[in-house]
């Protein structure tokens, strides 16, 4: 059987390997207390707790997990914490959810833990369907123990034996190596029966998604887990007192139990000093889009959007302009550039209509267009709505409509309020978050970019040049002459003589914009408009 | 009990009672497409959304359990917007033949478009199109005009144990239907019907009372012929003449259920084929007789069989069809009057 001191043998034994290979390796700093830090201009701003071990430990060998007091935190508490002193703990750390909603993890935990059962669960929702989000892929296949004992702290804590993955199929090397840790454990004696001769039992299975990204949302897990169609259910009873199979259920995200162990190891007042005072510790953000550095990072809470943009993904693609960001993924909204200096935490994000989410940030140019964007995060909304409650599934798709109707330059007066109102309708009435933010997206950029969507139904213009149907190309008195755009146009609607202007004709124009490309870089001499 | 104020009443309910429930005991309709007491809670439709004072959201009724103190309103201004956009998007994914619709007079959504003032549907987009069923002898299905509310599939699921149907696709593409998506007949469905009750809509609808309006049709309360169960149900009467039956949710003992039979069988009160009078085979025909002169010959032949052969050499088999009394009665008779433990029943095996 597994001992207290056998743990710290393991260490004690492997950990000088482990440092041995990183040194070789050369891309980590050790430091006197034992952290070992990612060295690199892009992690100096960067605080990892979630990330701590990804891309330093081996996610393959538990000995590397322990050797960076992986599964310290867990036996520690067996032994010296009561389940109520660990729950007060957890609520005093204030850790919030890092699977978008924010709700106090201590909190969540403290009802199941109150609430008297024969059998409760712990779930970790692995799901993570957020288009451009892979944080907590980044964590699952990188770290996967932490996972695991995060979710065995909980399931002590409030008196789970048994815990769940739910974990998204298209995910295989996740699964993988979820796999492996499972089995390690099991096999060290970290999971299973009896665990460190304490009596306490936790085993964790795996549950595969299919990719549906409604499954993220818990009840409708849940009915997944249970065999059901991944509906989302009505909120009658709280999944912490009536949840897998109606018994008391902890749902945490990936991330949020990644933070689980460091909590303990480190204390409550360690991380409380880490990040704001409403939202401690830090939150993991894919930052994608038009950024020069583009990747996971993990700052602390309240860091203003302008250091991650700027500090941290050195700024927009090509020296262009910062337009706005989007954050929250397609229940997010975006923030316009002249809020860039946003301190990124659930409050502050919630106050100027948006939403921490999951932790997708797409930066965006000038010549991203607000209203196509818009209507690239409700095609998604559209597509992933499972179709159970009217708002959502009639009125998104409404929604996109009254949005094709504007980029396609064929909107009319009074769609932007047409459009403002269903957003209310469908927010306010939907049964699940995520049709109660699927209009986010319209919403904010309606509320910053509302010029936009007026030139696009009053002027027919596109701002920024992105909508095919309302610009056109224009070859200007630039033009040498030289032929190479009418022998690209794939419809032949370009005409001219050699060594003359060329024109196109605007009527037979599909918007390919081959002779732009086509069109000698010096001279240029078509463009857009 | 909790107390609680609905609309400015007063009024109590037991613990553990939905607000909608609690105002329809007390005679506040909020509306719903998709709540029934006897299914599961589903919370799709989204129309009995309600406000509660201090809470700045809007809550569903059907899914929200009265609390002692509770300040409810069920029409106020941002509940009624909501309700109308509701039904607004529900109708305009809907094909407008309200007209021709069998359903019309008796449709949920028409009621609900016809107390919210909804004319039209205002959202002109894309409209759901699928090909009516109507490959079996009982029923008909138009998903065009399913609403979604998933009574039907709980009905089948958690009433008839049956599971024909579930939902499929996602989003505005969802519907409901079979496995494989095949048509509803005997191989998949034991056509209890249970689910052309249960549908608000005329997407399910009963064929044998096609082209009946509702409101021609004069109810009356029956018990079922076909077994001893002692289902009711109504008749449905029109010009004298039994056109079908619709279950009587008032039924004691089988409540909105129906089996196949009950529910489509009453074809056969109108049947040629039907007897009415007995017959007695005379020289290899059969002729029309009276009563008293059928049972007479009865009579007469079982008497003689068990005073030259004994009473073994008769016996007698009842029915499933007849109620527990009546088969008491018939096995008395056969031990008491013919001398013969000889009785059986059809439903034995
Ligand atoms: C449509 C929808 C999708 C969601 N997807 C995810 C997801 O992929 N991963 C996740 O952790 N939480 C997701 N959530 C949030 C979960 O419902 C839940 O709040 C979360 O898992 C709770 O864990 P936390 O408190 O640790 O954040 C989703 C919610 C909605 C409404
Ligand atoms: S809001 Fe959308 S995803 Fe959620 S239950 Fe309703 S239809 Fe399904
Ligand atoms: S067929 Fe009728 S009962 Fe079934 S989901 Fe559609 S509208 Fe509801």
């Amino acid at each position: 059987m597994l001992t207290l001191d056998k743990l710290q043998q393991i260490k004690k034994e492997h950990r000088p390997v482990l440092e041995a290979r990183l040194r070789e390796a050369g891309n980590v700093d050790i430091h006197e207390d034992g952290s070992i830090v990612l060295n690199g201009d892009y992690y100096k701003k960067q605080v990892r707790i979630a990330l701590k071990n990804c891309g330093i430990i081996n996610p393959g060998s538990i000995e590397d997990y322990i050797s960076v007091d992986g599964y310290s935190a867990f036996a520690n508490l067996l032994f010296n914490k009561s389940r109520a002193d660990i729950i007060e703990d957890m609520t005093a750390s204030n850790l919030r959810g890092r699977g978008g909603a924010g709700f106090p993890t201590g909190r969540k935990w403290a009802e199941a833990f109150k609430y008297d059962d024969d059998q409760k669960y712990m779930i970790c929702n692995a799901d993570e369907g957020d288009p451009g989000a892979f944080m907590d892929r980044s964590i699952l296949e990188n770290d996967p123990h932490c996972v695991l004992e995060g979710m065995a702290i909980g399931g002590y804590a409030v008196g789970a034996t048994q815990g769940f993955i739910y974990v998204r199929a298209e995910y295989p090397i996740a699964v993988k190596r979820l796999k492996i840790a499972i089995e390690q454990a099991k096999e060290l004696g970290i999971l299973g029966k009896n665990i460190l001769g304490t009596g306490f039992d936790f085993d964790i299975e795996l549950r595969l998604g299919s990719g549906a990204f409604v499954c993220g949302e818990g009840t409708a897990l849940i009915e997944s887990i249970e065999g059901k169609r991944g509906m989302p259910r009505t909120k009658i009873h709280r999944t912490a007192h009536k949840g897998l199979w109606q018994k008391p259920t902890i749902i945490n995200n990936v991330e949020t139990y990644a933070n689980v162990p460091v909590i303990f190891q480190r204390g409550v007042d360690w991380f409380r000093s880490i990040g704001t005072e409403k939202s401690p510790g830090t939150k993991v953000f894919a930052l994608v889009g038009k950024v020069e550095k583009a990747g996971l990072v993990e700052v602390p809470m309240g860091m203003p959007l302008r250091e991650i943009v700027y500090d941290i993904g050195g700024g927009v693609q090509n020296g262009k302009a910062f337009k706005a960001v989007q954050t929250g993924g397609p229940s997010g909204g975006c923030i316009p550039a002249e809020l860039i200096d946003t301190p990124v935490d659930f409050e502050s994000l919630a106050k100027i209509g948006s939403i921490m989410g999951s932790g997708g940030m797409v930066v965006m140019d000038e010549n991203t267009c607000m209203v196509d964007i818009a209507r690239f995060f409700l095609d998604f909304t559209v597509e992933e709505s499972c179709g159970k409650c009217v708002p959502c599934r009639e009125g998104t798709k409404r929604m996109l409509e009254l949005l094709d109707k504007v980029v396609e330059g064929n909107g009319e007066e009074g769609d932007i309020e047409r459009m403002v109102s269903l957003a209310d309708t469908i927010t306010s009435a939907s049964l699940c978050g995520l049709g109660q933010t699927a209009s986010n997206p319209v919403t904010t950029t309606i509320h910053y970019f509302r010029n936009e969507y007026e030139a696009h139904i009053k002027d027919h213009k596109c701002p920024a040049g992105s909508c095919a149907a309302l610009l056109e190309y224009f070859i200007t008195d630039k033009c040498i002459g030289c032929g190479k755009c009418a022998k690209a146009c794939p419809v032949s609607c370009i005409s001219g003589k050699l060594k003359e202007r060329h024109v196109i004709d605007q009527e037979q124009c599909i918007k390919c914009g081959a002779c732009m490309e086509a069109c000698p870089p010096k001279v240029s001499a078509v463009i857009k408009r | 009990m909790v107390k609680l104020i609905i609309n400015g009443k007063e009024i109590e309910a037991k613990e553990g009672t939905f607000i909608l429930e609690a105002a329809r005991e007390n005679g506040i309709d909020i509306p719903t497409l998709c709540y029934d007491k006897e299914l599961t809670n589903f919370g799709g439709c989204r129309l009995c959304v309600v406000e509660v004072e201090g809470s700045n959201k809007l809550i569903t009724s059907c899914s929200s359990l009265v609390k002692e103190g509770m300040v409810v309103h069920t029409e106020t201004p941002k509940v009624v917007k909501i309700r109308k956009d509701i039904l607004d998007l529900l109708y305009s994914n809907h094909p407008k033949d309200c007209l021709t619709c069998e359903k019309s007079g008796e449709c949920g959504l028409q009621d609900l478009c016809y107390r919210y003032g909804i004319k039209d549907g205002s959202y002109k987009g894309e409209v759901k199109k699928y090909a009516i069923d109507s490959i079996n002898p009982v029923m008909e299905r138009d998903q065009s005009k399913c609403i979604l509310c998933g009574k039907c599939v709980r009905v089948c699921a958690e009433i008839q144990v049956t599971n024909t149907i579930d939902f499929t696709d996602r989003g505005f593409n969802s519907k409901v239907t079979t496995e494989f998506d095949n048509p509803i007949d005997r191989h998949n469905c034991r056509m209890c019907g249970q689910c052309i009750t249960a549908c608000p809509t005329g997407a399910l609808i009963n064929k044998q009372l096609k082209g009946i309006r509702p409101w021609e049709v004069k109810k009356v309360r029956t018990t079922c012929p076909f077994c001893g169960t002692g289902c009711n149900f109504d008749l449905n009467v029109k010009n004298g003449k039994v056109v079908g039956v619709t279950p009587n949710p008032d039924s004691p003992v089988n409540g909105k259920s129906l089996c196949v039979k009950g529910r489509y069988h009453s074809d056969f009160i109108n049947s040629e084929d039907r007897l009415i009078k007995p017959l007695i085979k005379k020289n290899g025909e059969f002729v029309e007789a009276s009563w008293e002169e059928a049972l007479t010959l009865v009579a007469d032949k079982l008497k003689h069989t068990r005073d030259t052969y004994g009473g073994d050499a008769i016996t007698g088999l009842s029915s499933a069809r007849c109620v527990n009394e009546d088969n008491f009665v018939f096995q008395k008779m056969m031990r008491v009057a013919f001398g013969t433990n000889n009785v059986d029943h059809c439903a034995r095996t």
